[in-house]
Protein backbone atom coordinates (compact mmCIF):
# COMPACT_ATOMS: atom_id res chain seq x y z
CA UNK A 1 0.00 0.00 0.00
CA UNK A 2 2.95 2.55 -0.80
CA UNK A 3 0.79 4.30 -3.57
CA UNK A 4 -1.30 5.10 -0.31
CA UNK A 5 0.69 7.04 1.84
CA UNK A 6 -0.84 8.88 4.88
CA UNK A 7 -0.30 12.24 2.81
CA UNK A 8 -2.11 10.69 -0.04
CA UNK A 9 -5.11 9.98 1.69
CA UNK A 10 -5.05 12.89 3.88
CA UNK A 11 -5.08 15.45 0.67
CA UNK A 12 -7.90 12.56 -0.82
CA UNK A 13 -9.82 13.02 2.32
CA UNK A 14 -9.45 16.76 3.48
CA UNK A 15 -8.75 17.96 -0.36
CA UNK A 16 -7.39 21.66 0.14
CA UNK A 17 -8.94 24.51 -1.86
CA UNK A 18 -12.08 22.47 -3.05
CA UNK A 19 -15.01 24.34 -4.12
CA UNK A 20 -15.37 26.88 -6.94
CA UNK A 21 -14.66 30.38 -7.60
CA UNK A 22 -17.22 33.06 -9.17
CA UNK A 23 -17.06 35.97 -10.77
CA UNK A 24 -14.83 36.63 -13.13
CA UNK A 25 -12.36 32.92 -12.59
CA UNK A 26 -11.74 30.67 -15.56
CA UNK A 27 -13.11 27.39 -15.39
CA UNK A 28 -11.72 24.22 -16.87
CA UNK A 29 -13.43 20.76 -17.02
CA UNK A 30 -10.85 17.45 -17.88
CA UNK A 31 -12.64 14.03 -17.70
CA UNK A 32 -10.58 10.45 -18.25
CA UNK A 33 -13.05 8.51 -19.66
CA UNK A 34 -10.95 5.57 -19.37
CA UNK A 35 -11.60 5.27 -15.36
CA UNK A 36 -14.93 7.84 -15.00
CA UNK A 37 -12.68 10.61 -13.24
CA UNK A 38 -13.43 14.00 -13.30
CA UNK A 39 -11.99 17.28 -12.38
CA UNK A 40 -12.98 20.94 -12.70
CA UNK A 41 -10.60 23.52 -11.91
CA UNK A 42 -11.33 27.57 -11.66
CA UNK A 43 -8.53 29.61 -11.41
CA UNK A 44 -8.51 33.46 -10.82
CA UNK A 45 -5.36 35.86 -11.44
CA UNK A 46 -4.20 38.77 -10.06
CA UNK A 47 -1.05 40.71 -11.88
CA UNK A 48 0.47 37.50 -13.62
CA UNK A 49 -0.20 35.77 -9.92
CA UNK A 50 -2.44 33.15 -9.12
CA UNK A 51 -4.46 34.54 -6.57
CA UNK A 52 -7.17 31.82 -6.17
CA UNK A 53 -7.66 28.58 -7.36
CA UNK A 54 -10.16 25.70 -6.42
CA UNK A 55 -11.21 22.50 -7.95
CA UNK A 56 -13.99 19.71 -7.76
CA UNK A 57 -14.14 16.46 -9.00
CA UNK A 58 -14.82 12.57 -8.59
CA UNK A 59 -11.85 10.12 -9.18
CA UNK A 60 -9.73 7.41 -7.33
CA UNK A 61 -7.33 8.90 -4.26
CA UNK A 62 -4.36 9.45 -6.25
CA UNK A 63 -6.41 11.83 -8.69
CA UNK A 64 -7.93 13.94 -6.11
CA UNK A 65 -4.87 14.07 -4.10
CA UNK A 66 -2.85 14.88 -7.10
CA UNK A 67 -5.12 18.25 -7.96
CA UNK A 68 -4.83 19.00 -3.56
CA UNK A 69 -1.62 19.00 -3.93
CA UNK A 70 -1.12 20.56 -7.04
CA UNK A 71 -3.88 23.55 -6.26
CA UNK A 72 -1.53 24.19 -3.47
CA UNK A 73 1.49 24.47 -4.83
CA UNK A 74 1.15 26.53 -7.43
CA UNK A 75 -1.18 28.98 -5.36
CA UNK A 76 0.34 32.33 -5.71
CA UNK A 77 2.98 30.88 -8.20
CA UNK A 78 3.40 33.25 -11.74
CA UNK A 79 1.49 31.85 -14.51
CA UNK A 80 4.91 31.19 -16.29
CA UNK A 81 6.05 29.27 -13.24
CA UNK A 82 3.24 27.39 -12.99
CA UNK A 83 3.08 26.28 -16.28
CA UNK A 84 6.44 24.41 -15.94
CA UNK A 85 5.20 22.36 -13.76
CA UNK A 86 5.37 18.96 -15.02
CA UNK A 87 5.15 14.91 -14.03
CA UNK A 88 8.24 14.90 -11.92
CA UNK A 89 6.67 17.88 -9.75
CA UNK A 90 4.22 15.87 -9.28
CA UNK A 91 5.59 12.45 -8.49
CA UNK A 92 7.26 14.55 -5.56
CA UNK A 93 3.87 15.94 -4.49
CA UNK A 94 2.58 12.66 -3.74
CA UNK A 95 6.59 11.58 -2.76
CA UNK A 96 6.05 8.03 -4.74
CA UNK A 97 6.62 7.20 -8.34
CA UNK A 98 4.25 6.40 -10.40
CA UNK A 99 3.25 2.98 -12.23
CA UNK A 100 2.36 3.36 -16.20
CA UNK A 101 -1.01 2.22 -15.13
CA UNK A 102 -1.57 5.32 -12.31
CA UNK A 103 0.08 8.31 -14.49
CA UNK A 104 -3.31 9.30 -15.96
CA UNK A 105 -4.96 9.78 -12.55
CA UNK A 106 -2.25 11.77 -11.39
CA UNK A 107 -1.82 13.70 -14.45
CA UNK A 108 -5.09 14.66 -15.18
CA UNK A 109 -5.57 17.57 -12.66
CA UNK A 110 -2.02 19.07 -13.89
CA UNK A 111 -3.62 18.94 -17.88
CA UNK A 112 -6.62 20.83 -16.26
CA UNK A 113 -5.14 23.16 -14.66
CA UNK A 114 -2.74 23.86 -17.37
CA UNK A 115 -5.65 24.70 -19.81
CA UNK A 116 -6.82 27.01 -17.11
CA UNK A 117 -3.66 28.74 -16.67
CA UNK A 118 -3.54 29.26 -20.54
CA UNK A 119 -7.33 30.31 -21.13
CA UNK A 120 -7.04 33.03 -18.31
CA UNK A 121 -3.65 34.11 -19.75
CA UNK A 122 -5.60 34.41 -22.97
CA UNK A 123 -8.82 36.54 -21.39
CA UNK A 124 -6.14 39.14 -20.27
CA UNK A 125 -5.22 40.29 -23.35
CA UNK A 126 -7.28 42.96 -24.71
CA UNK A 127 -9.82 41.68 -27.02
CA UNK A 128 -9.81 42.48 -30.50
CA UNK A 129 -11.90 45.36 -31.86
CA UNK B 1 -14.41 -38.13 -10.57
CA UNK B 2 -14.44 -34.83 -8.38
CA UNK B 3 -13.83 -31.52 -9.50
CA UNK B 4 -10.29 -30.35 -8.13
CA UNK B 5 -9.57 -26.66 -8.64
CA UNK B 6 -6.74 -26.80 -6.40
CA UNK B 7 -5.20 -29.58 -7.75
CA UNK B 8 -6.03 -28.16 -10.92
CA UNK B 9 -4.61 -24.89 -10.09
CA UNK B 10 -1.47 -27.06 -10.12
CA UNK B 11 -1.21 -27.46 -13.94
CA UNK B 12 -1.07 -23.52 -14.43
CA UNK B 13 2.83 -22.86 -13.58
CA UNK B 14 1.92 -19.07 -12.91
CA UNK B 15 0.11 -20.22 -10.01
CA UNK B 16 3.56 -21.35 -8.68
CA UNK B 17 4.93 -17.91 -9.02
CA UNK B 18 4.94 -15.96 -5.78
CA UNK B 19 5.14 -11.84 -5.75
CA UNK B 20 6.81 -10.08 -2.51
CA UNK B 21 6.90 -13.95 -1.19
CA UNK B 22 2.87 -14.44 -1.15
CA UNK B 23 0.76 -16.38 -4.01
CA UNK B 24 -0.93 -15.00 -6.56
CA UNK B 25 -4.89 -14.92 -6.46
CA UNK B 26 -6.11 -14.58 -9.90
CA UNK B 27 -9.80 -13.23 -10.16
CA UNK B 28 -9.12 -11.23 -14.16
CA UNK B 29 -9.81 -14.55 -16.10
CA UNK B 30 -12.82 -12.70 -17.83
CA UNK B 31 -9.59 -10.69 -19.06
CA UNK B 32 -7.80 -13.33 -19.85
CA UNK B 33 -7.04 -16.73 -18.74
CA UNK B 34 -3.87 -18.49 -17.24
CA UNK B 35 -2.11 -21.11 -19.38
CA UNK B 36 -1.66 -24.60 -18.12
CA UNK B 37 1.40 -26.50 -18.54
CA UNK B 38 -0.09 -28.82 -21.67
CA UNK B 39 -0.83 -25.52 -23.68
CA UNK B 40 2.99 -24.03 -22.96
CA UNK B 41 4.39 -27.32 -23.88
CA UNK B 42 2.43 -27.33 -27.57
CA UNK B 43 3.56 -24.10 -28.32
CA UNK B 44 7.19 -24.72 -27.32
CA UNK B 45 7.16 -28.50 -29.61
CA UNK B 46 6.60 -25.83 -32.58
CA UNK B 47 9.29 -23.89 -32.07
CA UNK B 48 11.27 -26.47 -30.88
CA UNK B 49 10.38 -29.37 -33.58
CA UNK B 50 9.07 -28.00 -36.21
CA UNK B 51 9.27 -24.10 -36.99
CA UNK B 52 8.26 -24.37 -40.65
CA UNK B 53 6.00 -22.47 -42.57
CA UNK B 54 2.87 -24.55 -43.67
CA UNK B 55 0.98 -25.35 -47.27
CA UNK B 56 3.95 -24.21 -48.87
CA UNK B 57 6.83 -27.12 -48.01
CA UNK B 58 6.68 -30.56 -49.71
CA UNK B 59 8.94 -31.63 -46.92
CA UNK B 60 8.57 -33.66 -44.03
CA UNK B 61 9.01 -30.84 -41.63
CA UNK B 62 6.15 -28.60 -43.66
CA UNK B 63 3.97 -31.48 -44.28
CA UNK B 64 3.73 -32.41 -40.23
CA UNK B 65 3.16 -28.69 -39.48
CA UNK B 66 0.46 -27.94 -41.89
CA UNK B 67 -1.35 -31.40 -40.37
CA UNK B 68 -0.88 -30.13 -36.76
CA UNK B 69 -2.37 -26.68 -38.09
CA UNK B 70 -5.63 -28.39 -40.06
CA UNK B 71 -5.88 -30.85 -36.83
CA UNK B 72 -6.45 -27.53 -34.35
CA UNK B 73 -8.84 -26.77 -36.93
CA UNK B 74 -10.74 -30.15 -36.97
CA UNK B 75 -10.32 -29.42 -32.93
CA UNK B 76 -12.02 -26.25 -32.96
CA UNK B 77 -15.25 -27.33 -35.02
CA UNK B 78 -15.32 -30.38 -33.01
CA UNK B 79 -15.22 -28.30 -29.89
CA UNK B 80 -17.91 -26.64 -30.87
CA UNK B 81 -19.78 -29.00 -32.63
CA UNK B 82 -19.45 -27.16 -36.38
CA UNK B 83 -20.16 -29.38 -39.19
CA UNK B 84 -17.01 -28.92 -40.63
CA UNK B 85 -13.40 -27.63 -40.08
CA UNK B 86 -14.14 -25.21 -43.40
CA UNK B 87 -16.32 -23.17 -40.98
CA UNK B 88 -13.38 -22.25 -38.37
CA UNK B 89 -11.23 -19.19 -39.79
CA UNK B 90 -8.50 -18.83 -37.53
CA UNK B 91 -8.07 -14.62 -36.40
CA UNK B 92 -6.12 -13.17 -34.61
CA UNK B 93 -8.95 -13.20 -31.59
CA UNK B 94 -12.72 -12.31 -31.10
CA UNK B 95 -11.91 -8.39 -32.08
CA UNK B 96 -10.82 -9.09 -35.43
CA UNK B 97 -13.47 -11.69 -36.11
CA UNK B 98 -16.01 -8.98 -35.23
CA UNK B 99 -14.08 -6.83 -37.62
CA UNK B 100 -13.55 -9.07 -40.40
CA UNK B 101 -17.35 -9.41 -40.45
CA UNK B 102 -18.57 -5.85 -40.14
CA UNK B 103 -16.31 -4.64 -42.68
CA UNK B 104 -16.73 -8.24 -45.05
CA UNK B 105 -19.99 -8.76 -44.29
CA UNK B 106 -21.22 -4.94 -44.71
CA UNK B 107 -20.20 -4.25 -48.10
CA UNK B 108 -23.04 -7.06 -49.15
CA UNK B 109 -25.28 -4.67 -47.48
CA UNK B 110 -27.77 -2.57 -49.40
CA UNK B 111 -27.34 1.12 -48.19
CA UNK B 112 -30.17 1.98 -45.29
CA UNK B 113 -30.08 -1.58 -43.99
CA UNK B 114 -30.59 -1.56 -39.90
CA UNK B 115 -27.52 -3.21 -37.35
CA UNK B 116 -28.83 -3.78 -34.37
CA UNK B 117 -26.95 -4.56 -31.00
CA UNK B 118 -27.17 -4.21 -27.09
CA UNK B 119 -25.82 -1.78 -25.01
CA UNK B 120 -24.45 -4.73 -22.98
CA UNK B 121 -21.35 -5.46 -25.77
CA UNK B 122 -18.11 -4.92 -25.23
CA UNK B 123 -16.56 -1.89 -27.63
CA UNK B 124 -14.87 -4.95 -29.88
CA UNK B 125 -18.85 -5.33 -30.78
CA UNK B 126 -19.41 -1.79 -30.97
CA UNK B 127 -17.02 0.50 -32.56
CA UNK B 128 -15.87 -1.93 -36.11
CA UNK B 129 -19.98 -1.66 -36.59
CA UNK B 130 -20.18 2.60 -36.02
CA UNK B 131 -17.33 2.74 -38.30
CA UNK B 132 -19.01 0.57 -40.99
CA UNK B 133 -22.39 2.60 -40.43
CA UNK B 134 -20.46 5.89 -40.94
CA UNK B 135 -19.04 4.66 -44.55
CA UNK B 136 -22.54 3.39 -45.97
CA UNK B 137 -25.78 4.40 -45.16
CA UNK B 138 -26.77 2.05 -42.30
CA UNK B 139 -28.61 2.78 -39.29
CA UNK B 140 -27.27 1.54 -35.94
CA UNK B 141 -29.43 0.65 -32.75
CA UNK B 142 -28.83 -1.06 -29.44
CA UNK B 143 -31.34 -3.14 -27.40
CA UNK B 144 -31.57 -1.88 -23.72
CA UNK B 145 -31.19 -3.97 -20.68
CA UNK B 146 -34.02 -4.30 -17.71
CA UNK B 147 -33.38 -3.36 -14.47
CA UNK B 148 -31.52 -6.92 -13.74
CA UNK B 149 -28.84 -6.34 -16.29
CA UNK B 150 -30.99 -8.83 -18.43
CA UNK B 151 -31.64 -7.93 -22.18
CA UNK B 152 -34.88 -6.35 -22.66
CA UNK B 153 -36.66 -8.55 -25.01
CA UNK B 154 -39.63 -6.29 -25.14
CA UNK B 155 -37.44 -3.56 -26.57
CA UNK B 156 -35.48 -6.15 -28.83
CA UNK B 157 -38.85 -6.61 -30.53
CA UNK B 158 -39.20 -3.27 -31.25
CA UNK B 159 -35.53 -2.45 -32.38
CA UNK B 160 -35.83 -5.70 -35.38
CA UNK B 161 -37.81 -4.89 -37.73
CA UNK B 162 -37.84 -5.70 -41.84
CA UNK B 163 -34.96 -3.38 -42.55
CA UNK B 164 -33.00 -5.07 -40.49
CA UNK B 165 -29.92 -6.79 -41.77
CA UNK B 166 -27.69 -8.04 -39.25
CA UNK B 167 -28.17 -8.12 -35.50
CA UNK B 168 -24.70 -9.29 -33.64
CA UNK B 169 -25.12 -9.46 -29.56
CA UNK B 170 -23.10 -11.22 -26.56
CA UNK B 171 -23.88 -14.67 -25.39
CA UNK B 172 -22.72 -14.17 -22.25
CA UNK B 173 -21.99 -9.98 -20.69
CA UNK B 174 -18.49 -9.92 -19.82
CA UNK B 175 -19.65 -6.96 -16.92
CA UNK B 176 -22.88 -8.15 -15.78
CA UNK B 177 -22.01 -11.96 -16.89
CA UNK B 178 -25.62 -12.07 -17.67
CA UNK B 179 -26.68 -15.39 -19.87
CA UNK B 180 -28.43 -14.40 -22.64
CA UNK B 181 -30.90 -16.76 -24.25
CA UNK B 182 -29.50 -17.23 -26.96
CA UNK B 183 -31.37 -19.48 -28.73
CA UNK B 184 -34.78 -17.98 -27.66
CA UNK B 185 -33.94 -14.67 -28.84
CA UNK B 186 -32.57 -15.76 -32.06
CA UNK B 187 -35.92 -17.88 -32.66
CA UNK B 188 -37.92 -14.86 -32.07
CA UNK B 189 -36.04 -12.71 -34.53
CA UNK B 190 -36.06 -15.36 -36.92
CA UNK B 191 -39.99 -15.04 -36.70
CA UNK B 192 -39.69 -11.11 -37.28
CA UNK B 193 -37.10 -10.92 -39.96
CA UNK B 194 -35.96 -14.50 -41.33
CA UNK B 195 -33.39 -13.02 -43.62
CA UNK B 196 -31.47 -11.44 -40.73
CA UNK B 197 -28.07 -12.53 -40.21
CA UNK B 198 -27.07 -13.18 -36.59
CA UNK B 199 -23.69 -12.93 -35.41
CA UNK B 200 -22.90 -14.01 -31.56
CA UNK B 201 -19.59 -12.78 -29.57
CA UNK B 202 -19.33 -16.26 -27.41
CA UNK B 203 -15.73 -15.17 -26.01
CA UNK B 204 -16.70 -15.04 -22.53
CA UNK B 205 -19.36 -18.59 -23.49
CA UNK B 206 -16.97 -20.53 -25.36
CA UNK B 207 -14.13 -21.14 -22.81
CA UNK B 208 -17.09 -21.20 -19.77
CA UNK B 209 -19.89 -24.18 -20.68
CA UNK B 210 -20.61 -26.68 -23.17
CA UNK B 211 -22.30 -25.07 -26.61
CA UNK B 212 -23.08 -26.88 -29.93
CA UNK B 213 -23.15 -23.81 -32.60
CA UNK B 214 -25.41 -25.38 -34.80
CA UNK B 215 -27.95 -26.22 -31.89
CA UNK B 216 -28.16 -22.17 -31.74
CA UNK B 217 -29.72 -21.20 -34.59
CA UNK B 218 -26.98 -18.17 -35.37
CA UNK B 219 -24.77 -17.40 -38.69
CA UNK B 220 -21.61 -16.60 -37.28
CA UNK B 221 -19.78 -17.20 -33.94
CA UNK B 222 -16.31 -15.46 -32.22
CA UNK B 223 -14.16 -16.19 -29.72
CA UNK B 224 -10.79 -15.88 -28.11
CA UNK B 225 -8.42 -18.29 -27.60
CA UNK B 226 -6.45 -16.48 -25.08
CA UNK B 227 -9.57 -16.73 -22.92
CA UNK B 228 -9.70 -20.39 -22.65
CA UNK B 229 -6.52 -21.53 -21.75
CA UNK B 230 -5.09 -20.95 -24.78
CA UNK B 231 -2.07 -18.48 -25.88
CA UNK B 232 -2.82 -14.90 -27.01
CA UNK B 233 -2.76 -13.55 -30.95
CA UNK B 234 -5.53 -16.68 -32.32
CA UNK B 235 -9.29 -16.64 -32.44
CA UNK B 236 -11.76 -18.53 -34.14
CA UNK B 237 -14.43 -16.59 -36.60
CA UNK B 238 -17.58 -19.73 -37.32
CA UNK B 239 -19.66 -19.30 -39.86
CA UNK B 240 -21.95 -21.15 -41.98
CA UNK B 241 -20.48 -22.75 -45.22
CA UNK B 242 -22.16 -20.83 -47.54
CA UNK B 243 -22.41 -17.39 -45.83
CA UNK B 244 -18.60 -17.59 -45.78
CA UNK B 245 -18.09 -18.00 -49.31
CA UNK B 246 -20.55 -15.83 -49.71
CA UNK B 247 -18.42 -12.96 -47.98
CA UNK B 248 -15.46 -11.03 -49.53
CA UNK B 249 -11.69 -11.28 -47.94
CA UNK B 250 -10.80 -9.32 -44.96
CA UNK B 251 -6.91 -8.85 -46.02
CA UNK B 252 -5.75 -9.87 -49.53
CA UNK B 253 -1.86 -11.30 -49.81
CA UNK B 254 -0.62 -14.77 -49.90
CA UNK B 255 -2.09 -18.30 -49.01
CA UNK B 256 -5.59 -16.71 -49.64
CA UNK B 257 -5.15 -16.30 -53.36
CA UNK B 258 -6.14 -18.92 -56.32
CA UNK B 259 -4.12 -17.30 -58.97
CA UNK B 260 -2.51 -14.06 -58.97
CA UNK B 261 -1.87 -12.21 -62.19
CA UNK B 262 -0.59 -8.18 -62.46
CA UNK B 263 -3.78 -7.31 -62.93
CA UNK B 264 -6.22 -9.08 -60.97
CA UNK B 265 -6.56 -12.22 -58.56
CA UNK B 266 -9.01 -14.79 -57.79
CA UNK B 267 -9.35 -16.11 -54.15
CA UNK B 268 -8.82 -19.36 -52.23
CA UNK B 269 -11.91 -21.21 -50.59
CA UNK B 270 -13.03 -20.23 -47.67
CA UNK B 271 -11.66 -20.43 -44.69
CA UNK B 272 -8.27 -19.99 -46.58
CA UNK B 273 -9.74 -16.75 -48.13
CA UNK B 274 -9.61 -14.95 -44.56
CA UNK B 275 -6.15 -16.22 -43.76
CA UNK B 276 -3.89 -14.37 -45.78
CA UNK B 277 -0.30 -14.56 -45.15
CA UNK B 278 1.49 -16.95 -42.87
CA UNK B 279 -0.79 -17.69 -39.45
CA UNK B 280 -0.34 -18.08 -35.74
CA UNK B 281 0.67 -22.11 -36.01
CA UNK B 282 1.86 -22.23 -32.18
CA UNK B 283 -1.17 -20.61 -31.57
CA UNK B 284 -3.41 -22.83 -33.80
CA UNK B 285 -1.70 -25.42 -32.32
CA UNK B 286 -1.52 -24.11 -28.37
CA UNK B 287 -5.35 -23.37 -28.55
CA UNK B 288 -6.13 -26.96 -29.74
CA UNK B 289 -4.14 -27.93 -26.36
CA UNK B 290 -6.09 -26.01 -24.92
CA UNK B 291 -9.42 -27.07 -26.02
CA UNK B 292 -8.32 -30.82 -25.09
CA UNK B 293 -7.59 -29.38 -21.75
CA UNK B 294 -10.64 -28.17 -21.26
CA UNK B 295 -12.52 -31.35 -22.39
CA UNK B 296 -10.47 -33.51 -20.31
CA UNK B 297 -11.77 -31.41 -17.27
CA UNK B 298 -15.18 -31.38 -19.01
CA UNK B 299 -17.04 -27.94 -19.80
CA UNK B 300 -19.93 -28.93 -18.26
CA UNK B 301 -18.17 -29.52 -14.81
CA UNK B 302 -16.52 -26.07 -15.28
CA UNK B 303 -19.84 -24.51 -15.45
CA UNK B 304 -21.05 -26.40 -12.38
CA UNK B 305 -18.10 -25.21 -10.53
CA UNK B 306 -18.59 -21.95 -12.05
CA UNK B 307 -21.93 -21.55 -10.95
CA UNK B 308 -20.94 -22.81 -7.29
CA UNK B 309 -18.36 -20.56 -6.84
CA UNK B 310 -20.03 -17.55 -8.24
CA UNK B 311 -23.08 -18.11 -5.84
CA UNK B 312 -20.31 -18.21 -2.59
CA UNK B 313 -18.70 -15.20 -3.74
CA UNK B 314 -22.24 -13.15 -4.44
CA UNK B 315 -23.31 -14.68 -0.45
CA UNK B 316 -20.45 -13.22 0.67
CA UNK B 317 -19.98 -10.21 -1.60
CA UNK B 318 -23.51 -9.35 -0.15
CA UNK B 319 -22.51 -9.49 3.22
CA UNK B 320 -20.40 -6.15 3.23
CA UNK B 321 -21.70 -3.06 3.64
CA UNK B 322 -21.61 -0.72 1.24
CA UNK B 323 -20.85 -3.18 -1.98
CA UNK B 324 -23.57 -2.56 -5.44
CA UNK B 325 -23.28 -5.84 -6.82
CA UNK B 326 -24.21 -5.29 -10.87
CA UNK B 327 -26.18 -7.86 -12.99
CA UNK B 328 -28.36 -10.87 -12.77
CA UNK B 329 -29.28 -12.09 -9.06
CA UNK B 330 -28.75 -15.63 -9.50
CA UNK B 331 -25.56 -17.40 -10.10
CA UNK B 332 -27.49 -19.99 -12.29
CA UNK B 333 -28.35 -17.07 -14.85
CA UNK B 334 -24.45 -15.50 -15.15
CA UNK B 335 -21.12 -16.46 -16.03
CA UNK B 336 -18.39 -16.62 -13.69
CA UNK B 337 -17.84 -13.04 -13.75
CA UNK B 338 -19.26 -10.33 -11.35
CA UNK B 339 -18.96 -6.24 -11.66
CA UNK B 340 -19.47 -4.54 -8.27
CA UNK B 341 -18.62 -1.13 -6.04
CA UNK B 342 -17.24 -0.47 -2.74
CA UNK B 343 -19.49 2.83 -1.92
CA UNK B 344 -17.12 5.29 -1.15
CA UNK B 345 -13.93 3.85 -2.57
CA UNK B 346 -12.96 4.38 -6.51
CA UNK B 347 -11.99 1.44 -8.51
CA UNK B 348 -8.82 2.10 -9.36
CA UNK B 349 -8.17 2.38 -5.36
CA UNK B 350 -10.06 -0.94 -4.76
CA UNK B 351 -7.84 -2.50 -7.28
CA UNK B 352 -4.88 -1.06 -5.90
CA UNK B 353 -5.61 -1.76 -2.48
CA UNK B 354 -6.40 -5.68 -3.43
CA UNK B 355 -2.56 -5.62 -5.68
CA UNK B 356 -0.36 -5.34 -2.76
CA UNK B 357 -2.26 -8.45 -1.45
CA UNK B 358 -1.22 -9.93 -4.69
CA UNK B 359 -5.52 -10.18 -5.40
CA UNK B 360 -5.91 -9.35 -8.99
CA UNK B 361 -8.90 -7.86 -10.10
CA UNK B 362 -9.95 -5.50 -12.99
CA UNK B 363 -11.33 -2.05 -12.10
CA UNK B 364 -12.74 0.21 -14.91
CA UNK B 365 -15.19 -0.31 -17.65
CA UNK B 366 -13.76 -3.19 -18.79
CA UNK B 367 -13.97 -2.21 -22.55
CA UNK B 368 -17.95 -2.05 -22.13
CA UNK B 369 -18.17 2.30 -21.66
CA UNK B 370 -22.01 2.13 -22.94
CA UNK B 371 -22.63 -0.11 -20.56
CA UNK B 372 -21.49 1.57 -17.50
CA UNK B 373 -23.23 5.01 -18.53
CA UNK B 374 -26.49 2.88 -18.93
CA UNK B 375 -26.08 1.71 -15.29
CA UNK B 376 -25.05 5.59 -14.06
CA UNK B 377 -21.56 4.47 -13.14
CA UNK B 378 -18.07 5.81 -14.16
CA UNK B 379 -16.27 2.26 -13.86
CA UNK B 380 -16.13 -0.76 -11.65
CA UNK B 381 -14.49 -3.43 -9.91
CA UNK B 382 -14.69 -6.83 -11.60
CA UNK B 383 -14.06 -10.33 -10.32
CA UNK B 384 -14.01 -13.56 -12.30
CA UNK B 385 -13.29 -17.08 -11.72
CA UNK B 386 -12.07 -19.99 -13.55
CA UNK B 387 -11.18 -23.63 -13.26
CA UNK B 388 -8.52 -22.96 -11.34
CA UNK B 389 -10.12 -20.78 -8.65
CA UNK B 390 -11.34 -21.97 -5.29
CA UNK B 391 -13.51 -20.98 -2.42
CA UNK B 392 -10.28 -19.72 -1.05
CA UNK B 393 -9.51 -17.48 -3.79
CA UNK B 394 -13.33 -15.51 -2.71
CA UNK B 395 -12.11 -15.57 0.81
CA UNK B 396 -9.02 -13.77 -0.18
CA UNK B 397 -11.18 -11.26 -2.36
CA UNK B 398 -13.46 -10.77 0.68
CA UNK B 399 -10.44 -10.60 3.36
CA UNK B 400 -8.98 -7.76 0.60
CA UNK B 401 -12.41 -5.93 0.47
CA UNK B 402 -13.19 -5.76 4.04
CA UNK B 403 -9.67 -4.47 4.43
CA UNK B 404 -9.77 -2.12 1.77
CA UNK B 405 -13.15 -0.47 3.17
CA UNK B 406 -11.47 -0.25 6.90
CA UNK B 407 -8.37 1.60 5.14
CA UNK B 408 -10.69 4.55 3.40
CA UNK B 409 -13.62 4.67 5.42
CA UNK B 410 -12.74 4.93 8.72
CA UNK B 411 -10.01 7.09 8.22
CA UNK B 412 -12.37 9.34 6.43
CA UNK B 413 -13.57 12.13 9.35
Amino acid sequence: MDLYRDNILDHYQNPRNWGSLTGSAVKVSHNNPSCGDSITVSLKLDSGKIADIKFTGNGCAISMASASMLTEYIMGKSVTDALVVKREDVEKLLGTKLTLARLKCALLPLETIRQALVESAKTRLPKPS
Amino acid sequence: MNFNPSKIAGDFPVLSRKINGAPIVYLDSTASSLKPLAVIEEIDRYYRELSVNIFRGVYNLSEEATALYENARQTAADFIGASSASEIVFTRNATESLNLLAASLTKKLAAGSGIVSTVMEHHANIVPWQVAAGEKDFTLSFVDIDENGKLDLADLRKKINKKTAVFTFTYVSNVLGTINPVREIISQIKKINSKIIIIVDAAQAVPHMPLNVQDLGADFMVFSSHKMCGPTGIGVLWGKQHLLEMLPPYQTGGEMIREVRLDSSTYNESPYKFEAGTPHIAGAMGLAAAMKYLQGKGLDKIRQHEIKLTAYALEKLKSIENVAIYGPEKAENRGGVIAFNLKGVHPHDVAQILNSENICIRSGHHCAMPLHTRLNIGSSCRASFYLYNSEKDVDALLQGLKNTAKFFLKKRC
